[in-house]
């Protein structure tokens, strides 16, 4: 199908796409890379009357390090980070987790913050970012502010993002010493969404396990260092309180066995990792 | 800051396959109509339209790209390639498209372009690729008749013949080595 018709601006700074945002307000939709919106419009689940385009806005083209963290605009396409030659030693959980988005062929055009806006509960970028504790940039005309990731995503596609407001750039933090970091996903195929997708990071003292495509939203849990029959009923507990749904890809049990199965190997791995033995999994193709 | 309106007819610029070309759309228009319809093109096929099928996968500033979720009014100033850039000249083959053909990496052909499309802009980057590597590049489409391993062996020998090795036998080529 075709989409409805729109109106189109193409912002050439942040401020023409924040001024065109204030001016049709619920109207308008930001379009970024277009792989998660151009399938709506196309199938008419959404008529925006208005599309911003964010993507020649200079500004927003470059990651950046920032105070220990890592800042990706708007504008950074998911395949651009995946070539910045220093990821897997600065973001391994993100280098590990970006190949399972989509395709090379749509990583190529789509943007990180895209994807955390769309707030797919089962996308493996805003997982990252909840497990590594990041942080979203929004900003408007009215004002900046910052949101920590777990605060960020508050249902099934649905954000605390207002409708004048866009992500201007979303922070990943560093790599810590003595921590390990894992992921892991089970989908139909590779390229297609996660029915469940798992990112863990383990130190010293502490494991944390987020898990997307579960509940409503990607969703984390921090664990004391546990393992055996403990780790098995703590990964239990928290599998139940996802409250898993039935849906055409998988039936709300297997979801759980696969928090606890997925889980503790993700959990495994990273521990291993935190130790300073690498991973098992060799690196999948990096574009 | 260019604003275009919902009802209008807008010209877009940009250069196909090396050549200036320009195109009037819709704002909603999708790059593939714009392409197939507007400029006659249409070698770029439409499968689904929602980005799954990579019929209509085109390079655009050399990275693989699908036309389906790509509104014409964005390309403005880009290098688009399409399939209809990959042949030397009228008659002749690419050494991309040979290697389909000797490979028989095709039978209906509706998924062919945007598969060549893919191939040409990651051997472009990458000219020595794994067969790990054309796996997944194969992986972002779908083909319903070769069942995508003769697809493999065409993009691993057209990439050694790009790198100036010459293309490998056809298995009964050397049936008596
Ligand atoms: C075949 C296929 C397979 C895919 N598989 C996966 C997968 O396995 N995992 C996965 O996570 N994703 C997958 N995706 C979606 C992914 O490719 C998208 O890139 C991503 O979800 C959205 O990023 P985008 O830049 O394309 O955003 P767009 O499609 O342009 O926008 C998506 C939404 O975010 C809003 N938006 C975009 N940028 C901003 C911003 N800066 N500020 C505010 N709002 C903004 C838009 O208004 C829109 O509502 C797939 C897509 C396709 C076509
Ligand atoms: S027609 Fe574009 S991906 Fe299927
Ligand atoms: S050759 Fe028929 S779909 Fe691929």
């Amino acid at each position: 199908m075709k989409p409805a018709p729109f109106g189109y601006v193409r912002a050439g700074s942040l401020d023409e796409a924040l001024d065109a945002l204030r001016q049709h307000g619920p109207e308008a939709r930001i379009v970024a890379g277009g792989q998660s919106l151009m399938p709506m419009l196309n199938m008419r689940l959404t008529k925006p009357a208005m599309l911003v385009d964010v993507m020649r806005i200079a500004a927003l083209q470059e990651p950046r390090l920032e105070k220990g963290a890592l800042v990706v605009p708007a504008g950074v396409r998911q395949a651009i980070l995946l070539e910045r030659p220093r990821l897997a030693d600065d973001l391994p959980l993100l280098a590990a987790a970006l190949p399972w988005v989509g395709h090379l062929q749509t990583r190529a055009r789509g943007t990180l913050c895209g994807s955390v806006a769309h707030a797919d509960p089962s996308a493996e970028i805003p997982l990252c970012l909840v497990a590594l504790e990041g942080e979203v940039r929004l900003r408007s005309r009215r004002k900046a502010r910052r949101v920590a990731a777990e605060a960020f995503f508050t249902g099934m596609m649905v954000t605390e993002k207002a409708d004048d407001e866009m992500i201007e750039a979303i922070a990943y933090p560093l790599r810590r010493r003595d921590t390990g970091y894992a992921f892991a996903e089970v989908g139909r195929r590779h390229g297609d969404f996660a029915i469940v997708a798992c990112a863990a990071v383990v130190d010293g003292t502490r494991m944390r396990l987020a898990i997307g495509g579960v509940a409503d939203r990607p969703t984390a849990r921090d664990f004391p260092r546990l393992d055996g029959s403990a780790l098995d009923d703590a990964l239990n507990a928290f599998a139940w309180d996802l409250a898993a749904g039935d849906d055409l890809h998988a039936t709300a049990r297997y979801r759980r066995d696969l928090v606890r199965s997925l889980g503790r190997r993700v959990l495994e791995d990273a521990a291993r990792v935190a130790k300073g033995e690498t991973d098992r999994e060799d690196p999948p193709c990096r574009s | 800051m260019p604003q275009l309106d919902a009802k209008g007819r807008h010209m877009v610029a940009f250069t196909l396959n090396g050549r200036p070309a320009t195109v009037e759309v819709e704002t909603r228009t999708l790059l593939t109509d714009a392409l197939r319809h507007g400029l006659g093109a249409t070698g770029t096929h439409v499968g689904c339209e929602h980005g799954v099928c990579g019929a209509c996968t085109i390079s655009i500033d050399g990275v693989p790209a699908r036309a389906c979720l790509t509104l014409a009014v964005g390309i403005e100033g880009c290098a688009i390639r399409t399939v209809e850039g990959l042949a030397p000249e009228p008659g002749r083959l690419g050494i991309l498209q040979a290697a389909f053909r000797r490979r028989h990496a095709l039978q209906c052909g509706f998924c062919t372009a945007g598969i060549l499309m893919s191939l040409d802009a990651y051997l472009a980057r990458r000219p020595s690729p794994s067969r790990r590597e054309i796996t997944e590049v194969i992986g972002g489409h779908l083909c319903r008749c070769t069942g995508y391993a003769p697809i493999i062996e065409a993009a691993l020998e057209a990439a050694a013949e790009l790198r100036g090795e010459g293309p490998a036998p056809a298995p009964w080529e050397n049936a008596h080595a």
